[in-house]
């Protein structure tokens, strides 16, 4: 062992963990000794493992590659698997919150299906017709822009930290969030997909919500530029198909179509969605609620 | 038989709940540690300070043309406050443009007002300085993971937040005309940097023509780095490759420069001050501008 | 009493990682009613975590590649105990599958002439992996998820099942499972279940995967009566991370040898030219100079020993390590820092970089990474037919890590994405087809149910005997010591006798607090499924005395053709017991050996 660890071992963190549920929580101290190289997550799970079997937190690859321990270490939306200790100031108590953007399940862990049911209203790929046999050319200059995009690993911190949703539930049913504009930044820079989809990010997904403060992109563990290379683009393309007076009044006197006719925008609005998505489950998955069975409740 | 309950499967397209328990002490507790109110104390400052001193700069109206009949030797300096001439000040000789005062001698009120409009314009509906206002002085966030202003209000409710989707701030979307006539600006100001070298008997350089060409590259830096710009050299092509020029302008100009828009925000707005203040010294004769040959 | 939710659907997917979700969408075009039930949120299986790429022989780098090629390459890697058939089918169909899911909005990297780049990695003769930088699982996993979403699949997250349900005639006709968010109970009624649960790698200490990784798929078709094939086969991926502790075992991509990394030990050497197995002695350049010239000619210069298949080179970091010349944390290091340009490490490797930086400190641009082997992933797995997924049992269907026979006794890289994608397809429309000619409605047996609900819910009722970390930790000291990448026989007798002390404890394994997201009591369900799995590894490990790919026994080190390499070991349940028993591989059509012939 490096000499430098061996006095880390004697530090004792003070963690205050957030424990509790919908019916209320409060943040509860452990004192557990430090170990060298850990991220916050390692030192969750020794908590777990020694003091409370029953503590909630949601975490899979522990690699930052799969976006599920997702919280607020100190205040500040983090994965908890890298966040490492010694970035961390321990001579002070060290809070972990869950994201306080989503209603709460237990402890750490948080609802987010919020996002699920934004990213089923998201219209998918519309690839162009392929003759027999033949293959999608794409340039690599052209799929960058896209692939930055598709490095998003939902962690969902973008969509918790957005004050947009963040500070105004109410906005949850008109804004789609970061996650989701970087989505259909990523589908509308497509090279080779076929559908307009200005005007439904504006008026189906609220992108003029927006107020451009950058914490999306402060918070991507992926180093994602959410803000200049997807919001601010779109925000630029919706001016192109909605704002920008002359070119509104060139199509006028041209007699052009309108680049993105509401009628696109209505196959793809949430009514009409829940209305197919009725349709499909009532024919194929039925369920049998007066059916009783098993277990006591606890 | 029933659909199944949506509340359980949970990626059914339902409406979103709204309204549950959230997790974590109240948003209002604010959680982080470090210093996350000196970012948008910085800006205010910085921002106020320059507010301040440009709106005494446009109601001087004087001094800001350092001519050929400085005492001293001739100048060829106007300020970027006051450029283009508008009035008769700095034309008095014909030499500016070569075409005589535009507005003549009936204008009385300071010609900054009327320029201002549209450098001030840019820089209000710039993607940078929106963020930077709207932490800063609207509160909405101040800082991430802070709760902004809205969610604040005393009596427990919340104020309705609509972003940009209303008027004015539906104003902001048209960014991209602000752009056009700042690339007229830069321009202008391109010419006020070649002017600087001009001094009575023939070209030369002194320290305000180095101030010059730096005010003109800073803006330039700006003005090509705007967000609007980068959309309309490529940002609104997806087939980018098809379109060489427009890629190569897209990828080595405006991303580029797009990467470093806050710097040169705050570069260009900082300078411009300082060389309208610089002309401001040398014009009233409180300093003598070094000549270098 | 308490209710719980009943859904009945035609086909049932458990796993949501590649081959679930590439099943569900499959199932649900032929009209099947589909539903996915996964132990996480949708979009964070494992799945994610595969780097490198995705192998098919698409032929865009190198003309000459053709599935035949692919197809030796696979059988070779698996020391040819493969079900041929599946690697047939395999690298006959992987390029098709990779073409379709550009057509659901995936971005390969490209080619200039804008077809999909593929890149080198060990045991494939060509560059042969579609690939989007070091995150190519991520992309295949996000391309079908947005797959299912698009054309409406029931997905039900957090959700793990417990056991299957089976008809009066034995054959899988549901599953339970548990809310994990509220502990509630679900019921499924299928006339298919399809098993997409991916591996086993928690029932070890050191291991690349997530805490998902809990061979639940495998014990649930155990338990269920269908047969496992070649369990003891586990693939100890060569380079993982070993410093800091808490990063331990994280995987690092073979792209980064693909792409010019080098192993070398603590006497700065390049040890590799000293593991070239008589096997591969003709394709494997011997000098240091001709195996660098291969990255830029690989036409007239064979590759070099460090991308041998997966097997060969953890053994040989092994010996290096247990030969005193290994790191100072114990492992080699795995150095690109001096072969490529910062730029080019950073653009080819992007989330290596991130690792390292993030997590041990170090920049793999300017220094040696410290790597060792990891366990990664289970060759053995779940026994299907091989053109309809089908397992023994009828109604029950396997696909992806969770059946076995494709890899044989070695991966390799490369393999496993497009292995989701072709059976995964397949065990979709081998699902739909089995459960739209099946006759009747789906009547679930409430007593199977009742009985199956005590038994999770007994967890609650052993009070203060045994912590179900602690119990799972012990797992995996066993596992780890006893039966990892070197085993042999005395170790492997040890290992089914504590395996044996640790089931009774797993038993009796008691969970405080209650049914809410409470991880302890998911870890003892969990905690099942691995005891059950850790016996099937244990005894194939016994029972093939021999060393063929991730089986090493280091009392007898070299493959046995004549007995082992014609059989597969068979585990099933037999009364609450796990048995094995030997079964001949399937034979070879002439036209395909031939193949290896040639070669040769």
């Amino acid at each position: 062992m490096s000499p430098e660890s061996a006095t880390a071992v004697e530090k004792n963190l003070q963690m205050r963990l957030w424990r509790g549920d919908a019916e209320g929580g409060e943040f509860t101290e452990y004192n557990i000794p430090a170990q060298e190289g850990e991220v916050v997550l390692d030192v969750v799970h020794r908590i777990q493992a020694e003091e409370a079997p029953d503590l909630a937190v949601r975490w899979n690859c522990k690699a930052g590659k799969c976006g599920s321990c997702s919280a607020e270490i100190n205040g500040r939306p983090a994965l908890m698997c890298m966040t490492r200790m010694s970035t961390l100031n321990i001579e002070e108590p060290i809070t972990v919150s869950p994201m306080r953007g989503f209603p709460i399940i237990r402890d750490l862990v948080t609802d987010v299906s919020f996002n699920y049911a934004v990213a089923r209203r998201v219209p998918a790929f519309q690839p162009p017709k392929l003759a027999e046999g033949e293959v999608f050319r794409m340039q690599q200059v052209d799929v960058d822009r896209s692939q930055e995009f598709r490095k998003c690993i939902e962690c969902f911190l973008c969509q918790n930290v957005c004050h947009v949703i963040r500070d105004h539930e109410d906005n949850k049913e008109s804004f789609a969030g970061p996650r989701f504009f970087a989505r259909l930044a990523e589908l509308e820079m497509h090279p080779l997909d076929t559908l307009d989809r200005r005007r439904l990010t504006s008026e189906q997904f609220g992108l003029g919500l927006c107020n451009i403060t950058k914490c999306c992109t402060e918070v991507c563990p992926e180093g994602i530029h959410i803000t200049d290379n997807a919001i601010i683009p779109l925000k630029e393309r919706v001016v192109d198909a909605r704002y920008d007076p002359v070119a509104w009044l060139g199509r006028k006197i041209t007699g052009k179509p309108d680049p993105t006719p509401a009628a696109v925008a209505a196959r793809f609005a949430p009514e009409t969605l829940a209305q197919q998505q009725e349709a499909r489950s009532a024919g194929r998955i039925g369920t049998h609620p007066e059916t009783s069975g098993a277990g006591t409740s606890r | 038989m029933t659909i199944v309950d949506p509340a359980k499967s949970n990626m059914s397209v339902t409406a979103v709940q709204i309204g549950k328990q959230r997790g974590g002490p109240p948003l209002t507790q604010v959680l982080r540690k470090d210093r996350w109110w000196l970012q948008p104390a910085l800006i205010v400052f910085g921002l106020s300070l320059f507010g301040i001193y440009a709106t005494w700069a446009a109601f001087r109206n004087g001094h800001y043309y350092a001519g050929p009949g400085l005492a001293g030797g001739g100048r060829d300096y106007l300020s970027p406050f006051y450029s283009p001439c508008l009035a008769d000040v700095c034309n008095s000789q014909g030499q500016y443009t070569g075409w005589g005062p535009i507005f003549g001698t009936w204008w009385a009120i300071s010609p900054a007002l009327l320029i201002l409009i549209f450098p001030l314009g840019f820089r209000m509906t710039c993607y940078y300085y929106r963020k930077s206002y709207y932490r800063s002085f609207w509160l909405s966030p101040p800082a991430c993971a802070v709760p902004d202003a809205g969610s604040a209000t005393p009596n427990g409710k919340r104020k309705r937040y609509t972003g940009e989707t209303r008027f004015p701030l539906l104003i902001q979307n048209i960014h991209r005309y602000f752009w056009y006539a700042a690339v007229a600006f830069a321009g202008i100001l391109t010419w006020d940097a070649y002017a600087s070298f001009r001094f009575v008997g023939g070209y030369g350089m002194g320290l305000g023509s180095l101030i010059f060409v730096v005010n003109a590259a800073l803006i330039w830096s700006y003005t090509l780095g705007c967000h609007s710009c980068r959309h309309l050299c490529g940002g609104g092509i997806n087939k980018l490759s098809a379109h060489a020029s427009r890629l190569w302008l897209w990828k080595n100009i405006a991303s580029k420069l797009n990467a470093r828009h806050q710097l040169f925000a705050w570069l260009s707005l900082i300078w411009i001050a300082f060389a309208d203040f610089y002309v401001y010294l040398v014009s009233s004769g409180m300093i003598h501008d070094p000549r270098f040959f | 009493m308490a209710e719980y939710e009943t859904h009945i659907v035609d086909v049932l997917i458990i796993g949501a990682g590649g081959a679930g979700l590439r099943a569900a969408a499959e199932a649900s075009a032929m009209g099947a009613s589909t539903a996915v039930v996964c132990k996480s949120l949708l979009g964070k299986a494992h799945t994610v975590m595969a780097e490198g790429g995705v192998a098919a022989a698409l032929g865009n780098v190198w003309p000459e590649d053709n599935w035949k090629v692919h197809f030796r390459d696979t059988m070779r890697g698996g020391k040819m105990l493969n079900n041929w058939r599946m690697a047939q089918l395999h690298a006959q169909e992987s390029p098709d599958r990779v073409l379709e899911l550009e057509q659901w909005g995936a971005l390969f990297d490209r080619t200039p002439d804008g077809r999909i780049l593929q890149r080198d990695f060990g045991g494939h003769r060509y560059a042969r992996l579609a690939h989007v930088g070091d995150r190519t699982g991520l992309e295949l996993l996000r391309t079908v998820q947005h797959r299912a979403v698009d054309v409406g699949i029931e997905v039900f997250m957090e959700c793990k099942i417990v056991r299957l349900l089976r008809d009066s005639e034995g054959h899988v006709n549901g599953a339970v499972g548990i809310w994990r968010e509220t502990g509630k109970f679900i019921v499924f009624g299928a006339k298919s279940v399809v098993l997409a649960t991916g591996g086993v790698g928690k029932m070890y200490k050191f291991t690349s995967n997530s805490w998902e990784g809990t061979g639940d798929g495998h014990a649930l078709a155990l338990w269920a009566g269908a047969d496992l094939i070649d369990m003891e086969c586990i693939q100890f991926h060569p380079t993982g991370m070993i410093w800091p502790p808490s990063a331990r075992g994280l995987l690092v991509t073979e792209g980064v040898r693909g792409d010019g990394g080098i192993l070398k030990n603590r006497d700065n050497e390049r040890f590799m030219f000293n593991y070239i197995s008589d096997y591969f002695k003709a394709e494997t350049s011997d000098t240091i100079e001709e195996a660098d010239q291969w990255y830029e000619n690989k036409r007239d210069f064979r590759r070099p020993p460090e991308l041998l298949p997966r097997d060969e080179v953890a053994r040989a970091i092994n010996s290096e390590v247990k030969a005193g010349r290994g790191s100072p944390h114990g492992g080699v290091f795995l150095d690109i820092a001096s072969r490529r340009t910062a730029e080019d490490i950073k653009r080819r490797l992007p989330s290596m970089y991130h690792q390292f930086k993030e997590l041990a400190d170090v920049d793999i641009t300017k220094d040696a990474m410290e790597i060792g082997p990891t366990c990664h992933y289970i060759m053995g797995g779940v026994r299907v037919d091989a053109d309809t997924a089908a397992a023994t049992v009828p109604g029950l269907f396997a696909a992806g890590e969770v059946a076995g026979g494709m890899h044989g006794a070695n991966r390799l890289g490369g393999n496993s994405l497009s292995d989701l994608l072709v059976f995964g397809r397949r065990a979709g429309i081998g699902a739909a087809e089995h459960a739209l000619s099946k006759e009747g409605t789906v009547t679930i047996d409430q007593e199977q149910v009742e009985s199956i609900a005590k038994h999770a819910l007994s967890f609650f009722d052993n009070e203060g005997k045994e912590n179900a970390y602690a119990a799972h930790q012990a797992l995996q000291n066993t596992m780890q010591e006893l039966v990892g990448i070197i085993r042999t026989e005395s170790e492997l007798v040890r290992a089914r006798g504590e395996l044996h002390d640790l089931n009774e404890r797993a038993k009796v394994v008691s969970v405080e607090g209650h049914r809410q997201f409470n991880p302890g009591w998911h870890l003892a369900l969990d905690l099942e499924a691995m005891m059950a799995i850790s016996q099937c590894t244990t005894l194939g490990a016994l029972e093939r005395q021999e060393s063929r790919g991730g089986h090493t026994r280091e009392d007898f080190p070299t493959p046995n053709n004549e007995v082992f390499g014609k059989v597969n070991m068979v585990t099933s349940m037999q009364g609450s017991e796990v048995q094995i028993r030997r079964e001949p591989l399937p034979v070879m059509p002439p036209e395909l050996q031939e193949l290896f012939e040639e070669a040769h």
